[in-house]
């Protein structure tokens, strides 16, 4: 099962992809297929791989078996010059915000375009505080990131990605840990540069209400595989117990809340551990 | 039987990883020294780790040399008077710290003081995923962060080494000359005509940049192979000072069996 029914125009397009860490498979046989210029939200409870999903489609992650491809472009199979000239159309936005410490806001974002061009610096400077009063934060442009909130070192981890105007962004968990002006500006920013640059935006979240209210499509992935995908209205209305498990977040049903484990009463009445044995 | 086969196993998975361990280090050196283009063509970047790799550790090389150098010489002393043979202090404290105490004690404390914090700046950049933005942004972090760092160290080690022996020499003057009263001529003159400049100084600088290379190696490979957890990055940290003092100190053996037997 998979997104590649229902759509045309394909950006990335994603076939049975498989992937470990270490004994626990976190992808078996996923094909997934992301459409052009539309916001595509990637869920699904902790642990499925959503992240590393992201990180393959920016090739720091291989997969052992599978392919996917970027714009046409199998990832895997791209050579260091031709991956660093493909991750010049992509934009990150990671769920830290990972700005560099030892730079101050202005620096960070002016990063890309002092590494890759070279421009004067009043453009320079003309760039960097378009792309901060794009996300309302002008005038911080001096402070260092210490100084900034978290909400704020997300919105400027989002001026930078979005520097060198990209053709695809990806967002890592963009609205976790907010106070509700900041999410509510986040998830107005990401429709509004979805929108006015018609990017292809890729969002890995599991915060329902604000994902769905702004993607066009949705993919949740469980035990390696995708379970459900379609648009918003549709994973709403699906008669899917998992579906609705999860879109309403109920204790109880296919989705199982508990790591497996034996039962409680062996492990609290049974015999007594020895120092460092584990529960069976 | 079966404590025999996890004997075997044990020592093959050690030897295994081992291996593999020099492998991945040294394909990061490779990559390391691929860098060095860009280091040339972005000064900026390497004259910016000078000062915190090098500038920084002036502080503890310039005490730690000053109070060598006065130990020695007062040592030195006590023994030599016994024997009226307190002329030959300044041949003494010149060789010792020239061939011997310059190199490696600046070695060791240039891993304590410079690689514990690369280790750790570099481990902090992983666990925080600035390293892996920098991937993303299409900026290689191994020529932008790590190459200026490998080249900063390369060339600190060896200047502070060169700082430790002056200054351990003229404190180790100003003790056995100045304090102790040994003959101020004979202190310098000995010394001049003993110490050979190629045979001694030259050999102690080619030892300081071997241990400049293979401890900011160390340093860096720590740091960049670190797990990125509070835990991983103060294991790295640990394993980057205890694995460079190992290897100064087992170098140190092979080098002077080299150029002095």
């Amino acid at each position: 099962m998979g997104c590649d029914n229902i759509l045309s125009d394909t950006f990335i397009k994603i076939r049975d992809l498989h992937f470990s860490r270490g004994d626990r498979e976190i992808f078996s046989g996923v094909s997934l297929d992301i459409p052009t210029g539309k916001i595509t939200a990637i869920m699904g409870p902790s642990g499925t791989g959503k992240t590393t999903l992201l990180r393959m489609l920016g090739g720091q992650l291989q997969p052992s078996q599978g392919t996917v491809e970027v714009e046409g472009l199998d990832i895997a199979s791209l050579n260091r010059k031709d991956l660093y000239k493909a991750r010049r159309r992509m934009g990150m936005l990671f769920q830290s915000g990972a700005l560099l410490t030892d730079l101050s806001v202005f620096e960070n974002i002016a990063f890309p375009i002092r590494e890759h061009y070279n421009f004067r610096e009043s453009m320079v400077r003309d760039l960097v505080l378009l792309k901060l009063e794009l996300v309302g934060l002008r005038g911080a442009h001096a402070l260092m990131p210490a100084e900034l909130s978290g909400g704020m070192q997300r919105r400027v981890s989002l001026a930078r990605a979005i520097i060198l105007d990209p053709v695809l962004m990806m967002y890592d968990e963009p609205f976790t840990g907010l106070d509700p002006v900041t999410l509510g500006t986040i998830v107005t920013l990401i429709k509004e540069l979805n929108q006015s640059l018609g990017i292809t935006s890729v969002l890995v979240s599991h915060d329902i209400h604000e994902t769905f209210s702004i993607a066009d499509y949705v993919c949740i992935l469980s035990e390696g595989k995708v379970m459900a995908a379609g648009a918003p209205q549709e994973l709403m209305e699906s008669k899917s117990e998992f579906v609705q498990q999860f879109v309403q977040g109920k204790p109880d049903g296919p989705m199982p809340f508990h790591f497996p484990a034996g039962s409680l009463s062996n492990d609290l009445l049974g015999s007594k551990l020895e120092k460092g044995q584990h529960l069976s | 039987m079966t404590f025999f086969t996890n004997l075997l196993q044990m020592i093959g998975a050690f030897a295994i990883n081992t291996v593999a361990s020099f492998g991945r280090a040294s394909i990061f050196l490779f990559q390391i020294i691929l860098g060095f283009k860009d280091v040339i063509l972005r000064s900026s970047l390497l004259i910016k780790e000078l000062y915190s790799v090098g500038v920084l550790s002036l502080l503890i090389i310039v005490f730690s040399a000053t109070f060598v150098g006065m130990v020695l010489s007062l040592l030195g002393y006590v023994t030599l008077v016994d024997f009226g043979a307190e002329s030959s202090l300044g041949v003494l404290v010149a060789l010792s710290l020239i061939r011997e105490l310059g190199p490696v004690l600046s070695a060791l404390l240039f891993s304590g003081r410079a690689g514990s914090a690369l280790t750790a700046e570099i481990g902090l950049m992983k666990a925080t995923e600035q390293l892996a933005s920098m991937e993303m942004m299409a900026v290689d972090p191994i020529r932008r962060i790590i190459s200026p760092r490998f080249f900063a160290g390369l060339i600190s080690l060896p200047l502070l080494t060169l700082l430790f022996m002056g200054i351990g020499i003229y404190s180790g003057y100003m003790v056995g000359s100045v304090w102790l009263g040994v003959d101020e001529g004979s202190f310098w003159s000995q010394m001049q005509s003993k110490v050979d400049f190629r045979g001694d100084v030259v050999n102690g600088l080619i030892k300081s940049v071997v241990f400049g290379f293979v401890v900011t190696w160390i340093a860096l490979y720590q740091g960049y192979n670190a797990y990125p957890t509070s835990e991983g990055v103060s294991r790295a940290t640990t394993n980057s000072v205890v694995y460079s003092a190992l290897a100064v100190l087992g170098l140190d053996f092979l080098l002077t069996a080299l150029m002095f037997m």
